[in-house]
């Protein structure tokens, strides 16, 4: 069993970090109606650890784009030299050399390259309102909503880049570079 | 300790943060649009050629966007703004951006 370096990596910006922030939009949204709606009162302990979970997930949504658009997507959109007809090491040139699969790229690529800033914008937007305003957001409902909205626009935007980010991967995974072997088989059945 | 704090506080500096990530969001859609329709911008928007185009539009809505913020959070530190209208104009903004980075839109403004 064995995965390449760039199976690895495109495994660990999908995967790894739009997974994870895509779950940990669940919390995020559970710290805002505890502390902005419901009107729970924090300890300053807790109030730290929200902050610290929000942050968490601002980093976590700049390292998967900035993984994203600076790691995986050359691999993804390099040019195969000329006289290549296996496009097998070209995503985007295996996917727009047929009708059946160019829409992958043309909509899906080009959406989702540029749609997922969206969220660590919004995502950074969200930890620096809720830092600054602590338990007091609540006495301001109009930018509490904002702040609910911005939250709400992160998660489609993650939601959208993930989508076409595993469609790309099924329809023409990014491959390549040196192999790590994960395991050895035993040859069994 | 309970989170209550007696410093005065007013909305405008989150209002700052939510209409500077609005603004953020439009320049990287009018960016990606004229990238898209304009092969001169999307050659000067290819600030790293590996990733193209991308990276000139992703960097520079970054700048829009921390500008923005500095400047609005200058202006506004201290007042209260009318929040409706903050959150009503980066609704429309956040829609024009959504809009603009959206390719069969971005065909239709093209004619393509």
């Amino acid at each position: 069993m064995e995965i390449t370096v760039r199976d690895a990596v495109t495994v660990l910006h999908g995967m790894g970090f739009g997974a994870i922030l895509l779950l940990g939009f669940s919390g995020a949204f559970f710290i805002l109606y505890s502390s902005a709606f419901a009107g729970h009162p924090w300890t300053g302990r807790q109030r730290s650890v929200a902050n610290g979970y929000l942050i968490g997930l601002a980093v976590l949504a700049w390292i998967a784009v900035l993984a994203g658009a600076y790691i995986v997507y050359p691999w993804y959109r390099a040019a195969p030299p000329p006289g290549v007809i296996d496009f097998a090491d070209y995503p985007k040139r295996l996917l727009t050399a047929s009708p059946l699969t160019s829409g992958w790229h043309d909509v899906g690529m080009e959406w989702k390259e540029h749609c997922a800033w969206f969220s660590p914008i919004a995502l950074t937007a969200v930890a620096a309102i809720v830092i600054r305003y602590g338990g007091r957001l609540g006495a301001f409902p109009g930018l509490r909503n904002a702040v609910v909205a911005l939250l709400a626009l992160a998660f489609l935007s993650t939601g959208v880049a993930g989508f076409f980010g595993a469609m790309l991967n099924k329809y023409a995974p990014v491959r390549g570079g040196p192999e790590i072997v994960l395991m050895k088989s035993e040859g069994h059945g | 300790m309970a989170d209550t704090s007696a410093d005065p506080i007013t909305n405008g500096p989150g209002a700052a943060t939510v209409l500077a990530a609005a603004i953020g969001a439009l320049t990287l859609g009018v960016l990606a649009l004229l990238g898209d329709a304009f092969p001169k911008i999307s050659a000067a928007l290819n600030l790293w050629k590996p990733t193209g185009a991308l990276s000139g539009v992703t960097d520079a809505a970054i700048l829009v966007w921390l500008l923005a913020w500095f400047l609005l959070s200058r202006r506004w530190q201290a007042r209260t703004v009318n929040m409706k209208a903050v959150n009503w104009t980066s609704v429309a903004l956040f829609v024009v951006a959504a809009a603009f980075t959206f390719p069969p839109t971005m065909d239709l403004l093209q004619g393509k």
